[in-house]
């Protein structure tokens, strides 16, 4: 049996409410659980996915389980809360909450706890709240659903919720649907639905992943406030540093089994346990430059591909350049916004550039711009010294197979109909390669400097994994023997471990091929691990570019430093 | 689309950008472009003038190639005979009804009296032909307007019921839908008028104009339109059943068929409001062989014995009407398409 042992941190008692102290009187823990078992039910067959799970949450502190997708960590969540889903099995010596036990809890009296006792909140609220329905109404939704006041009087709380979680302007973005307020905003709106009746106990199911790390910040910071009020907080995530953030213990949770607990300090500071030094070591940021972050060997490239040297045979000065880009677009209003305004680079041969920012700071935009897939309205790009963005597709085709791309999510830019050999040999040029056994071979050869074997040709993109699937994506981008790789966001799905050994072998391909990578990442820490140079943008503009070491040191934009040190917390703590 | 940096007007003043930050959207920019929506609303509005024009000039265009001389024709109609006419008294009907006019200047007076509401007259019935069909078009058109507002229900019941509720439950929701969507009108008519009304006695066997004459027709049209919609809305009820929302709506304590009904229902009609478009228009034609099992008054009746005694004006009248019905009817449907999803209206 694991039992968490949550250090004693009574000093927050007298700042808790009176009802939560009368609570903490009882000196019981809030949420226990003993023995937590969960299954799911197919065909008869019970598969088990969490095993013998047990920890003790008092109120007013933060479990966090971590793991990687896959280790039973969101069926746990839901599990608490009775809605693991169809076809689960549940068994626990005890399960309690408060003095209730949740193993003998009726449906009809589930609805009273969830909601009211229990909050439960989960990422990325586009698609967690109803994308039909004002975010108002969703709100007001956890008001009624308990019985709590009248129309107008939900109404006027929906406003104080709202404006609670910081959210300006109340009365407008109530009666926005959740498409039409930006990332943070309707996190926060998601937030107060899910603590419209200030529960007791909070379950946070990934509440920051695909946020931005300012976005990021601002909800951990409002969690961090729910718990110094005496709530008590279930965090699930795969992200250490908001762990580190807000735990006040943590569960290492693997292949359904807690492999190592304690107070979040200790866990972080000192693991005991081998897969838990692997998480941590996994996490790229300033201190992992130069270092392998996976303990898997990255593949050896065969020394046929890198021919590198007479790709950049006699060529001076940078391989890909931007002057000035300016993009405008259309709003569905008919106003135009400025999406990439006055944005200059170089990237040099060998060497990484890294794009840092937010999700609509034009950082993608910019790639697109680089791809030749969408043109400047005014600037110029030249690739390898000659003309790219400037003259028109028919010239750039010569050029095309010298810059490639991949993206976050291979998934969607693979024909799911096509297994990995076509979706390779489809990539590979015929012009180069004329005879089917000559293009077999490069597909082999590619397979092997992603570090995939043979084995995974027949394979379908859906039945490869995330990783797998990756490096597919990355040797379909090597085809062409490119000199730049565009990378945009192209770790930010992967678990951690996953993601260092992606990390590693861009490493090992960049020295290898000689590759140049424009690195694009809303994640700081990945674009530190990785990169040479950096572009810090925000609302399309370049706030601040310079060395990637300069640049963590001592950043000097405010919004720079902001980034920085949300990225600090996690070796601070 | 919303700028990221409306969430963070500290920072974008900390950030110091020339200009400030960006106004959230909502309020300031410019108003939302009046023109576009107008032109919008134009643009349907002539695409429907196209259709209606389209099915008029197919309707005459019938009428006009028919093979047999038209003023014989229209005589045996109307007197019920098949015989040879002398030629003053062709000469009569060719006056009055233009005959021996050019086709080009048929055509247009056609297409004026379409616009002045004239249909032509009838044949057989010596009368104008939008009279006759006014007259039945209540009957028809409460007929086909229960039969799709019965066919909503019970399939919304069914697939309620049934959509997402493990295999066994998911199999029959889905082979009741086929079956239903694949009864024939004619057989389902008369099966339920045998049963209901012969063996059990609880209708009326000729139905009359009253509520109760009307259940059994309906629902003979709206059984297999129920089934119809049924397959597809179920795909997008299940598909929307296993977005993220519907888990936060159960965990702010709303129980399993409050989220159907509020909240995923929703998401899964546009499917078969799309498809109601249609089915008006489609329920119209299976009128006819509805009317006929059950001896109502409608359209289907009068459209029968038209093509039967070749009265051409009533036929394409009737299509012309119907024509003008599904056009209604799909400007319905774009209607119907914003409420239920707003995000149309933006994009």
């Amino acid at each position: 049996m694991t039992e968490v042992l949550v250090p004693d941190r009574s000093a927050h008692a007298t700042q808790r409410p009176a009802h939560r102290r009368e609570r903490d009187a009882a000196a019981a823990p809030l949420l226990s659980v003993r023995g937590l078992s969960v299954g799911f039910r197919r065909n008869g067959v019970v598969r088990p996915v969490v095993h013998d799970l047990s920890f003790d949450l008092p109120a007013g502190h933060c479990v966090a389980i971590v793991g990687e997708s896959g280790s039973g960590k969101s069926v746990t969540a839901r599990a608490l809360v009775g809605l693991a889903g169809e076809g689960a099995v549940l068994s626990a010596e005890r399960l309690t909450l408060g003095d209730v036990d949740l193993t003998a809890v009726p449906e009809r009296r589930w609805r009273a706890i969830r909601g009211r006792r229990v909050g439960f909140i989960l990422q990325d609220a586009l698609v967690s709240l109803d994308p039909l329905r004002p975010v108002g109404r969703e709100i007001e939704e956890a008001l009624r659903l308990h019985g709590w006041g009248s129309r107008p009087e939900r109404h006027r709380k929906v406003l104080d919720l709202l404006d609670s979680v910081g959210v300006p302007d109340p009365g407008l973005r109530a009666r926005q649907r959740p498409g039409e307020l930006s990332g943070g905003l309707r996190q926060r709106a998601l937030i107060a639905s899910a603590l419209a009746l200030d529960p007791e106990l909070i379950l946070a199911d990934e509440p920051t992943t695909a946020l931005d790390v300012t976005v990021q910040a601002q909800v951990l910071e409002l969690l961090g406030q729910r718990k110094r009020q005496g709530a008590s907080v279930v965090l699930i995530s795969h992200d250490l540093s908001v762990v580190a953030h807000l735990a006040d213990s943590v569960l290492v949770m693997k292949g359904g089994h807690i492999v190592e607990s304690g107070p979040a300090d200790e866990v972080l500071r000192n693991p005991r346990h081998e897969y838990t030094r692997r998480l941590l070591k996994a996490v790229p940021g300033a201190a992992t430059r130069g270092r392998r972050l996976s303990p898997d060997a990255p593949p050896s490239v065969p020394s046929s591909a890198a021919r590198s040297a007479e790709r950049f045979a006699g060529l001076d000065g940078p391989v890909l350049e931007a002057r000035n880009l300016v993009k405008r677009f259309r709003a569905p209003d008919g106003s135009r916004s400025t999406a990439v305004d006055g944005v200059s680079f170089r990237l040099e041969r060998g060497t990484t550039l890294g794009i840092v920012g937010e999700s609509g700071s034009g950082k993608s935009t910019t790639a697109r711009i680089a791809l030749a897939l969408e043109s400047p309205d005014a600037g110029e790009v030249t690739l390898l010294g000659q003309p790219w963005s400037a003259v028109p597709e028919s010239r750039r085709r010569a050029l095309r197979g010298r810059i490639s791309v991949v993206y976050q999510d291979p998934l969607s830019s693979f024909d799911p109909r096509w297994n990995t050999e076509r979706i390779l040999l489809d990539a590979v040029s015929a012009e180069y390669y004329p005879d089917a056994r000559a293009r077999r071979g490069r597909v082999l050869e590619l397979l092997e400097q992603v570090g995939l074997g043979e084995e995974v040709l027949p394979r379908f993109p859906l039945t490869l994994s995330g990783g797998q699937r990756q490096r597919v994506a990355i040797a379909r981008a090597l085809a062409s023997s490119p000199s730049v790789l565009v990378l945009d966001e192209a770790v930010s799905a992967l678990d951690v471990s996953v993601q260092a050994q992606i990390l590693d072998l861009l490493v090992v391909l960049q020295r290898e091929l000689g590759l140049s990578y424009l690195f694009i990442s809303h994640d700081l820490g990945v674009i530190h691990h990785l990169s040479d140079t950096v572009l810090v943008m925000k609302d399309g503009v370049v706030v601040e570019r310079g060395d990637a070491v300069r640049i963590l040191t001592a950043p000097e934009h405010p919004y720079t430093r902001q980034l920085v040190r949300s990225l600090r917390t996690l070796e601070q703590s | 689309m919303t700028r990221t940096s409306s969430s963070d007007l500290e920072l974008s003043a900390a950030v110091g950008r020339p200009g400030g930050p960006v106004p959230p959207t909502g309020d300031g920019g410019p108003p939302p472009r009046l023109g576009g929506r107008l032109g919008l609303v134009g643009g349907k509005l002539a695409g429907a003038a196209v259709v209606l024009l389209g099915a008029a000039t197919a309707a005459f265009a019938a009428q006009a190639a028919l093979p047999g001389d038209r003023a014989t024709v229209i005589l045996n109609v109307r007197a019920g005979q098949a015989i040879q006419r002398t030629p003053e008294e062709l000469a009569a009907i060719n006056e009055e009804y233009g005959l021996k006019n050019p086709l080009v200047v048929q055509y247009l007076d056609y297409l004026g009296g379409l616009v002045r509401g004239d249909l032509g007259t009838s044949y057989q019935q010596h009368r104008p032909v939008a009279a006759l069909i006014l007259e039945q078009l209540g009957p028809t058109l409460t007929l086909t307007a229960t039969a799709i507002v019965l066919a909503w229900l019970l399939m919304v019941t069914w697939v309620t019921l049934t959509a997402g509720r493990g295999p066994a439950l998911r199999a029959l929701g889905e082979a009741v839908d086929t079956a239903a969507a694949g009864l024939p009108h004619y057989w389902l008519g008369i099966l339920l008028l045998l049963v209901f009304a012969l063996t059990l006695g609880w209708f009326p066997v000729i139905g009359g104009t009253g509520p109760v004459g009307l259940l059994l027709p309906a629902l003979t049209l709206a059984i297999p339109l129920a089934g119809f919609l049924g397959q597809a809305t179920r795909a997008e009820f299940e598909r929307s059943l296993a977005q993220p929302f519907v888990l936060s709506a159960r965990m702010r304590g709303m129980g399993d068929a409050g989220v159907r009904l509020r909240h995923v229902l929703r998401h899964s009609v546009l499917p078969a409001v799309t498809l109601s478009g249609w089915a008006l228009g489609a329920t119209i034609s299976g009128a006819v062989v509805v009317e006929t099992v059950y001896s109502r008054a409608g359209i289907g009746t009068v459209l029968v014995s038209a093509v039967n005694a070749q009265d051409l004006p009533v036929v394409t009248g009737v299509v012309v009407l119907i024509a003008a019905l599904y056009v209604v009817a799909n400007l319905l449907v774009d209607l119907a398409y914003a409420l239920i999803d707003p995000r149309l209206k933006d994009a």
